[in-house]
């Protein structure tokens, strides 16, 4: 009896415990979260939002060629984004691991990252002084005489990737170098012992171990680019809108908050996709 | 052995050409904050430090620095005080339902911060709420508790729960066994889910966009000054916030951090 009473208020003190953080949860995220789905399925009728259920949004998306271009950019962009910056960072990473000798490597990860400390806003404003038409790079190959006309790379998707890239590249050097250095340098050493060359062993061994750790942080790189405003924003600007952009304009010019939902949901949708994708992959969980 | 000397000259030489690129947008960044002259472009005509003057004269953007401080510091208390507990919670006590609690803890972190800042906007416009700093701070909670729950959680081992039980024995209530036992001895992470909250707060440009109206952090006010174009001031403000974080990064690797890892 003593024993079920305990447990009892034990039970009510874990709830107590729990509370506040479940409850901040579901209140401002849960429930704001229905809110916006539910949303989704309303209609904007001038300055009004009618509460009719309908899918009209959702028709419009996929029926208006300027929405549907904007997923198109987006998923286009991510994927040249994600691809580029593990094939960038893989070697850097390696490198590290395998080259730089072991009382500098910490040095040197930190000094990989160090960008990373830079505002984000800011992070993306500077490629802007690099890129732009009388930006570092114009100047410098015109400076060279290597060619006549400065170069239009801001205000163009090749910015945007740039942006991204530079970004990404710190991001997945920090998961990739983690993912190679726990390998147990007993694995290269049996397959040298098999007869495998520096190649093989990379090919058929670490190459595969370290996969997991790459798709992971492929995986983190495609949700944080594929919902990024700022990068396409400063970088891209008005051409070639990714959705984001697509779903600001929304709530801006148009006040059309649930055309804003409607697409918003369709990039979770988009993300879900991705995530099923690599789900056999992933290893998010504690080990 | 000319093989090796080729596959070493390349390893170098990719290290620095990877480094020159994650390196050349900050290093023009703050090359041209001393810029004298009105574009922070080349060619650079010598150093001034004008824009650095301009941006401490410039209240609306030391307002914004105080804003962003005062809503990065309060919402990771917050997140940490929230998470702490509940992981607490979820780790010394088995309730029933403990798995979907945890991922419901989880799940904003898997959501695009447009998607959270858009969800809380569109409720809070429903209610007929102000947009302010504290819903800025809401919505920074929301996008930190995650952080700070699963790097508290993950770090309470279950060699703690014999030190907790001897003070619980001893007659500790259990705020006083948390208090005075159970956070002391997750010290470490406490502060690491901290100081990466902050850090993640002080950065956060969407959720701080779209829920503040008259009040913004400094990301927001940097967003405006980007309007007028390219601007020295801008470099100014930007080298001051990342020579700021460097600072940070660097006291926390040798005092914190450093000290952790030798005990």
């Amino acid at each position: 009896m003593t024993a079920t009473t305990l447990e009892d208020a034990d039970r009510r003190k874990a709830w107590g415990f729990a509370a506040p953080a479940l409850l901040w949860t579901l209140a401002f995220f849960v429930v704001p979260f229905l809110f916006m789905a539910a949303m989704s399925l309303w209609k904007r009728e001038g300055r009004e939002i009618v509460r009719v259920w309908n899918l009209d949004n959702y028709a419009r998306f996929f029926s208006e060629n300027a929405l549907l271009q904007g997923l198109v950019n987006s998923l286009e962009i991510t994927v040249i984004v994600t691809v580029l910056s593990v094939l960038l960072a893989y070697p850097l990473a390696w490198i590290i691991a395998e080259r730089v000798p072991k009382r500098f490597q910490r040095m040197a990860l930190i000094l990989a990252i160090l960008p990373f400390w830079t505002s984000y806003v800011v992070r993306s404003y500077s490629w802007l002084l690099v890129l732009s038409k009388n930006g570092v790079i114009n100047q410098m190959l015109t400076g060279l005489g290597l060619i006549a006309e400065p170069l239009e790379i801001a205000s163009t998707r090749t910015a945007t990737v740039i942006g991204f890239v530079h970004f990404f590249v710190m991001l997945l050097t920090l998961t990739i170098y983690s993912n190679l250095i726990q390998l147990s340098p007993n694995y290269r050493r049996a397959a040298a012992d098999l007869g495998a060359n520096a190649f093989q062993t990379f090919w058929h061994v670490v190459l595969p171990l370290t996969l997991p750790g790459i798709m992971t942080g492929a995986f983190l790189t495609f949700v944080l680019c594929i919902g990024d405003y700022v990068t396409p924003q400063i970088l891209g600007g008005n051409n070639e809108l990714v959705l984001p952009q697509i779903i600001m304009l929304q709530l801006g010019r148009r006040a059309d908050f649930p055309m804003a939902a409607a697409l918003s949901i369709i990039l979770m949708l988009a993300v879900t996709v991705a995530y099923v994708l690599c789900a056999r992959w992933l290893k998010i969980e504690r080990a | 052995m000319l093989r090796r000397v080729f596959v070493s000259g390349v390893s170098w030489t990719y290290l620095a050409l990877v480094y020159a690129f994650i390196f050349l947008p900050v290093a023009v960044l703050v090359l041209f904050s001393f810029q004298d002259g009105r574009l922070p472009v080349p060619p650079f005509n010598g150093f001034s430090m004008q824009w650095y003057e301009a941006v401490f004269a410039d209240r609306k953007l030391m307002a914004a620095l105080s804003n962003s401080m005062l809503v990065a510091i309060s919402s990771s208390v917050v997140s940490c005080v929230l998470g702490f507990l509940a992981a607490y919670s979820l780790a010394r006590y088995k309730l029933p339902g403990s798995a979907l609690q945890r991922g419901l803890l989880i799940a904003p972190m898997t959501v695009s911060y447009l998607i959270i800042a858009l969800g809380l906007l569109a409720l809070l416009n429903a209610l007929h709420m102000p947009l302010s700093l504290l819903t800025v701070g809401i919505g920074h909670v929301v996008i930190n508790l995650p952080l700070c729950f699963a790097i508290i959680y993950a770090s309470m081992g279950d060699h703690q729960i014999n030190i907790e039980r001897a003070a619980r024995d001893l007659g500790a209530s259990d705020f006083k066994v948390m208090a005075l036992v159970t956070a002391p001895m997750l010290m470490p992470s406490i502060l690491a889910a901290f100081f990466l909250s902050v850090t993640f707060s002080w950065d956060e440009f969407i959720i701080a966009f779209l829920l503040s109206r008259f009040d913004v952090t400094l990301p927001v006010e940097i967003w405006s000054m980007l309007r007028s174009g390219l601007n020295p001031k801008t470099n100014a403000i930007g080298s001051l916030v990342f020579l700021a974080s460097v600072a940070l990064l660097l006291i926390l690797e040798f005092s914190l951090f450093g000290r952790t890892k030798k005990q």
